[in-house]
């Protein structure tokens, strides 16, 4: 009787960690609960209940003891630990793992910080900018002042959101520097056309996750999730257009 | 058009590495960027289609190719379908919705603002529409199982 507990409190363990994994990188809600379920389904708990939202994890094994609560304050996105968790369990629902490697795999995971390096990114993002302008249609020779510019809010970008816990200040201050710098490269002649630049430089920072997730989310029926995450959405688009607009208060 | 396939492989793969996805599946987060973008470029530009229309067709098509991948390569579907979808937000009409504002030229400010919001719907309604799709072919495939198997 004993050990049946006490493998009940594991297998809560187990479905809890994947689920905080999954949320904090940037899964969609109703896939947590889902994989949560199938992973408690797969160690003989058929009947589970898990309510995740954006901030937080209910998990609950039916007619048994415990029910636990995770908070989730950080999210960001990483969708190679996705890919990983998602691997774990179905390793877990194919039956050739047992709950403790589960659990160890998956502290591995949660652990191990695999990111891109920040002047990776930095490049990526900058590329991505000139890339955009060019399929915005904007001249190749304003190529060279969209990575630039794009190349700086995303530092900014990085920084701001290193350094301040706040939500949308971040992407705030990088639309509003990329505005500026796009705003000073027409000045000095290197760029034409200050629109194309600065649309292109701003794509780096688009919600595109929030938005495709808070759809997949209404259309799995989580209702409060889509909401939360469409909002969250919304202001951030919103505090990028404030940056931008702030920019260019400053110049007209 | 060469160009426009190219920059937005280019772009949606280097969005790959902004959402720290695995090396390995960066070629197709590109290749699903790359094909969309063609679509929407395609049919805009080419065939002169209404700009919602467009981004709906492209969008549709990008969740049946990551749907499709997903399945293929075992890997959660949201990978593939994020970086496709990035180019087809409606950055530079917002863009110019947010100058209007800011120059107190509300009336035309509202009008971009309300496209803004149809394109955003028509994007949405592109997903929802592929994830129908693979609900109505999943089930039709589960009862031919269970038709095969006799119970």
């Amino acid at each position: 009787m004993e050990r049946n507990e006490s493998k009940t409190y594991d297998v809560i363990d187990v479905c809890l960690l994947a689920g905080k994994i999954m949320l904090m990188c940037g899964a969609e809600t109703y896939r947590v609960e889902d994989t949560m379920m199938r992973m408690a389904a797969a160690y003989g708990m058929e009947h589970s209940h898990s309510f995740v939202m954006p901030t937080g994890i209910i998990f609950s094994i039916d007619g048994k003891d415990p029910t636990k609560l995770v908070r989730v304050t950080e999210r960001s996105t990483d969708l190679s630990k996705v890919t990983k968790v998602n691997s774990i369990s179905r390793q877990i629902t194919a039956g050739s793992i047992s709950v403790q490697e589960a659990y160890q795999q998956l502290k591995a995971v949660d652990e191990k910080k695999e990111m891109y390096a920040g002047w990776i990114q930095t490049t990526a993002a900058a590329i991505s900018s000139g890339c955009f302008l060019i399929m915005f249609q904007g001249q190749w020779q304003d190529f060279f002042s969209a990575v630039l510019a794009g190349g700086f809010g995303f530092i900014c970008f990085l920084y701001m959101s290193k350094l301040l816990q706040l939500k949308f200040f971040a992407e705030f201050s990088a639309a509003f520097v990329i505005g500026i710098i796009s705003l000073l490269l027409v000045y000095v002649g290197l760029g034409n056309q200050i629109d194309k630049i600065i649309i292109g430089s701003v794509m780096p920072l688009v919600p595109g996750l929030l938005i495709t997730n808070a759809v997949r989310d209404l259309l799995a029926g989580h209702l409060i999730s889509c909401l939360s995450k469409g909002a969250e959405a919304f202001l951030t688009a919103f505090a990028i257009g404030a940056g931008i607009a702030l920019a260019i208060g400053f110049a007209i | 058009m060469l160009q426009q396939l190219f920059t937005s492989f280019i772009a949606a793969a280097a969005f790959g590495i902004i959402f720290n996805a695995p090396k390995q599946s960066l070629w197709k987060c590109g290749v699903i960027g790359s094909i969309g973008w063609g679509v929407y470029y395609y049919l805009y530009y080419f065939q002169e289609l209404n700009i919602i229309g467009a981004t709906f067709i492209a969008s549709f098509m990008i969740a049946v190719i990551s749907q499709f991948f997903a399945k293929w390569y075992k890997t959660p579907m949201i990978i593939f379908s994020v970086a496709g979808i990035i180019p087809l937000v409606p950055g530079g009409l917002s863009y110019d919705a947010m100058r209007k504002f800011v120059e107190n030229d509300y009336n035309q400010a509202t009008q971009l603002a309300a496209k803004v919001f149809m394109i955003s719907g028509a994007i949405a309604m592109g997903l929802v529409l592929a994830e129908v799709i693979n609900q109505v072919v999943k089930q039709s495939t589960i009862q031919r199982y269970k038709q095969n198997v006799g119970d």
